[in-house]
């Protein structure tokens, strides 16, 4: 029964699918670990919610093959992204950039939360100073 | 005015419905292209089989053109064809093809020969180089370029009579105006 548990609990895990073909990767490990996380962090826009490591599109194959290319010829991380965002804009990075136009999109949530969790302080204290107002008015 | 501070979270609930309808009302698949108003990319592309001219982005200059992007694997570029035929014959306006992503050298112009061509000049693109220097996310896609190389409009899905007719001639003809 015990066995039968775990291995229910085996076939639950997530099945990790490589999408990388063993032809794309690169001789050098460095450069191929640079590539790996690159990919890792640009969207495919064909799949949207997959990064293009994840994706069996084509589209995000020949990604992965222009972001290695680019590294080959000499690029930086740095450049290999713009160049992708200057193609596709902000909306292929997964990890949305820190700017003006995403401020609302990095605080709101606190924000919000802090409001909410105000409102609740403010809400029991009241309600304190309300019964032990009630509990005077009672010993009175 | 403490009891007007209760409408607040109200007022909250219905700025975050409304932002909320509006979002759910677009189209995650139409993204707003970033290359709008920027120089056409620098891109080269080889001839497709049986041509002697590929496709690069000093062939789009002097005049307002458009870049289609198709594929013969494309159901969907089947459906405006025949439309960018007419474009041809009727010399309305040169349209440059990027041959994207075909299985094998010889599909993309097996396709043309049997549908016919109505391209000035094509670049076979088998991995994406021209498709992803443009920001192209699927097929078809037609990009309008201005007199000076700019490229100024994205057309996502196919042409037809009537989104030619309400939205893509009269950009081109305000195009052609400046």
């Amino acid at each position: 029964m015990k066995t039968l548990f775990i291995l229910c609990l085996i076939l639950l895990l997530p099945v990790s699918a490589q999408a990388v073909d063993p032809s794309e990767i690169l001789n050098d490990p460095l450069m191929e670990k640079r590539a790996r996380s690159i990919s890792k962090g640009l969207r495919c826009v064909v799949c949207q919610n997959q990064s293009i490591d994840d994706s069996d599109a084509q589209l995000a194959r020949d990604l992965r093959v222009l972001v290695r290319e680019r590294l080959t010829a000499g690029d930086s991380d740095q450049a290999v992204v713009d160049y992708v965002v200057s193609r596709y804009g902000d909306f292929v990075l997964l990890r949305p950039p820190f700017k003006a136009a995403t401020l609302v999109l990095w605080f709101g949530p606190i924000i919000i939360a802090l409001s909410g969790l105000t409102g609740l302080i403010l809400f029991f204290r009241r309600q304190k100073k309300y019964t032990e107002e009630l509990a005077k008015e009672t010993d009175n | 005015m403490n009891r007007l501070a209760y409408y607040i979270p109200l007022v909250l609930l219905g700025i975050l419905a409304v932002y909320f309808a509006a979002g759910l009302g677009r189209d995650p698949k139409s993204l707003e292209s970033v290359l709008i108003d920027q120089k056409v990319p620098e891109f080269s592309l080889p001839p497709i089989a049986g041509s002697s001219k590929g496709l690069s982005n000093t062939d789009l200059k002097n005049q307002v053109v458009l870049v289609n992007v198709f594929g013969s694997w494309c159901v969907a570029c089947r459906v405006e064809h025949p439309f960018l035929m007419d474009l041809k014959e009727k010399n309305i306006v040169p349209v440059y093809g990027i041959d994207w992503r075909e299985p094998d050298r010889k599909a993309g112009p097996r396709w043309l020969k049997k549908y016919g061509d109505p391209y000035t000049l094509i670049g076979d693109d088998p991995i994406s180089k021209g498709a992803i220097a443009f920001g192209v996310t699927g097929a078809p896609e037609t990009f309008f370029v201005d007199k000076n190389g700019l490229i100024r409009y994205k057309h996502m899905g196919p042409i037809t009579a009537q989104n030619w007719s309400r939205t893509l001639k009269p950009i081109l003809e305000r195009l052609r105006k400046e």
